[in-house]
């Protein structure tokens, strides 16, 4: 399969002044985005315990309970992705009729949270679903179609909120049940980017669509060692189709491996013979304080798309990072499918940023 | 590459870097807080037996677990349960508060379907397995009984 | 023997065999790959089949509470309930007797959750 293929010269001035310009040779799951999209708004929204960990300060509002005044938590969460989604629009000095497309997804049943969502901004709308990998998705989709030419002002959001994704692959939120050393938790988060065929924010320039992965895990509970796998395959195929290696990145992030997925991943890229190091981090990883007990850390959908848009970006903008690479994996199994003994599939999209 | 060896290679190599549950630190904790439960209903059927002796053994049983249960459910209500059962693993779960808590934060979870098609749809949701088996098994049990023994 | 003595060693037994219970079931979880669910099905089976064989009365005079609280206890009176009334009724006694044994504790915890469900929402964590 030959997505785009970019020849020398030809779409080069992406790279000016990038020693990478002679290199780029995207072929297979890469994609070199011809007219980069332009990220021009963001904001991210997380519940009070994200707020307390290691990067609360960076994320634009936290709330303060958890519920958001709401009569359930679904409703909860379908505020808290309104919340994000105008908050992005005014960070992006956007109305929601400059807007040509909304691409967005959750974890709860039929993407109930971005339907409802949808529903009261009158704005179209493509409802996703890719787990924990929703928002590199999301972008993918958004940037392949303001690349082309097709839409302006795309919006990319998704959330996730420890109650409801309790409910719908755990327990009851009351139930006295101990985790596992190697769980991970939900993080209760909304996020939205805001991308633009115009504007001067950072540029995605680049995609790489994920291959399904599956290594035959089952344990419901070791979602990072379920998920490390897939993270690999598309970082190995964004290396070896760019022809990049992890040091022409300044910072490379995966989305929800946890403490131990991530360190599984360091092992499996080494083996491929890459050597992460300290460039890389992980988004569930440094979402929560080591007192806070949330075991490996976090997941879920927001996970990765509340640091993104907040820390990394506005790292991105400050200047300490000019290239990012942003993996976000999912898991894509449901409870009915471990229940019939399935194994567990996972899938990591990626994106590339550029200053 | 053969997937299959590639995933039991996979499989040894998480299980050998996955931290496993501290062995002594989780099952001491599951002893004592399993142990104090039992201790605190045997005191609770003490209590009862002191102040009512004429009730007899079986009722003072049965009132004995209908005054932990309500404990249980409503320390559930309260939210304390969950924090318990974080530490006490099975200690918690093992004991017939276990069943409780289960049945109650089922019951709870589901209130924002109704009353009908949520909590009494989903109350069996969690202990739906011990029900179940209990009922089907002791029925199996008693009808063997009464194969062998006979009514009498 | 004492009597303020063998209340206290009563009390002692219950906590360790109560306890002991416990920690076996733990050791399933770290060990083994069964869910709480299933180990809780595996205890109650143990109580079923404890009562069935006519064991469990003479450990339960010995244990009390011990065995009596955890799920154990609970397949024993199912069982209990179930031989007796078989025993009365005839055969079919067996498919409602467990019930009939259990039914105040099982009627209180659907109550009491119907109640506490009125009240309280959960929290989130």
């Amino acid at each position: 399969m030959v997505i785009k293929t970019l020849r020398k010269g030809q779409g080069g001035e992406l790279f000016t002044n990038r020693r990478i310009v002679d290199k780029v040779i995207a072929k297979g799951q890469t994609i070199v985005y011809d007219n980069p999209p332009h990220i021009i708004g963001r904001m991210s929204v997380v519940g009070q315990k994200e707020g307390k960990g290691p990067v609360g300060k960076y994320f634009h509002r936290v709330l303060s309970d958890d519920k958001m005044g709401e009569k359930t938590f679904e409703n909860a969460e379908i505020k808290m992705l309104t919340t994000a989604i105008e908050g992005a629009l005014s960070s992006a000095k956007l109305r929601a009729r400059d807007v040509d497309l909304i691409i967005s997804g959750d974890l709860l049943n039929q993407v109930t949270t971005s339907n409802y969502v949808a529903r009261d901004l009158g704005v179209p709308y493509l409802g996703i679903y890719a787990a924990c990998s929703t928002m590199t998705e999301a972008l993918n989709l958004a940037s392949t179609m303001i690349s082309a030419g097709h839409f302006d002002n795309v919006l990319c959001s998704t959330a996730s909120h420890f109650a409801t994704a309790e409910r719908t692959y755990r327990y009851p939120l009351e139930y006295g049940c101990q985790r596992p050393p190697y769980a991970q938790w939900t993080v209760t988060g909304a996020a939205c980017t805001a991308l633009s065929s115009k504007g001067d924010g950072p540029k995605i320039t680049m995609g790489t669509i994920g291959r399904v992965v599956d290594f035959g895990t089952t344990d419901l509970n070791n979602m990072g060692a379920a998920m490390a796998p897939a993270a690999m395959d598309s970082m190995v195929a964004l290396f070896r189709e760019s022809g990049m290696t992890p040091s022409d990145f300044d910072l490379i992030i995966t989305g929800d491996l946890g403490k131990l997925g991530s360190d599984i991943l360091r092992d499996l890229m080494q083996e491929q013979g890459y050597y992460l190091g300290q460039r890389y981090i992980d988004c569930g990883n440094m979402m929560y304080d080591v007192n806070q007990h949330c075991y490996q850390g976090g997941s879920g959908a927001a996970c990765s798309a509340t640091v993104f848009n907040s820390y990394v970006l506005d790292k991105m903008i400050d200047g300490t990072y000019n290239r990012v690479a942003y993996f976000a994996t999912g898991a894509l199994m449901s409870t009915q499918s471990c229940y019939q003994g399935e194994t567990i599939p996972c899938i990591s999209h990626a994106v590339v940023i550029e200053r | 590459m053969d997937k299959s060896k590639r995933n039991q290679r996979y499989e040894d190599y998480v299980s050998s870097v996955t931290p496993k549950t501290g062995t002594l630190h989780s099952l001491f904790n599951a002893f004592w807080i399993g142990g104090l439960t039992c201790a605190l209903a045997q005191g609770v059927g003490d209590i009862y037996y002191a102040l009512f002796p004429h009730l007899g053994k079986d009722l003072i049983v049965n009132y004995t677990s209908m005054t932990i249960i309500a404990i249980a459910i409503l320390f559930t209500g309260f939210g304390f349960f969950d924090v318990i059962a974080r530490k006490g693993g099975a200690g918690s779960f093992l004991p017939i508060t276990g069943f409780a808590n289960a049945m109650a934060s089922a019951s709870m979870e589901f209130k924002t379907e109704g009353l009908i098609m949520g909590t009494s749809v989903k109350m069996f949701s969690v202990v739906g397995p011990v029900v179940v088996n209990g009922v089907v098994w002791s029925a199996v049990a008693g009808i063997i009984h009464w194969l062998i023994a006979g009514g009498a | 023997m004492n009597p303020i003595l063998s209340e206290i060693l009563t009390y002692l037994i219950v906590f360790a065999v109560g306890g002991g219970l416990c920690a076996i079931a733990q050791l399933l979880i770290i060990k083994t790959k069964l869910t709480p669910a299933r180990i809780l099905v595996i205890f109650l089976i143990l109580g079923v089949v404890l009562e069935a064989v006519g064991v469990y009365k003479p450990i339960n005079e010995f244990c009390q509470a011990g065995i009596s609280v955890p799920i154990v206890g609970f397949g024993a009176a199912l069982t209990r309930g179930a031989i007796e009334y078989a025993k009365q009724i005839g055969p079919l006694g067996a498919l409602g007797g467990g019930l009939i044994r259990t039914s105040l504790g099982i009627g209180t915890a659907m109550i009491m959750s119907y109640l506490v469900t009125l009240i309280f929402s959960p929290r989130s964590k």
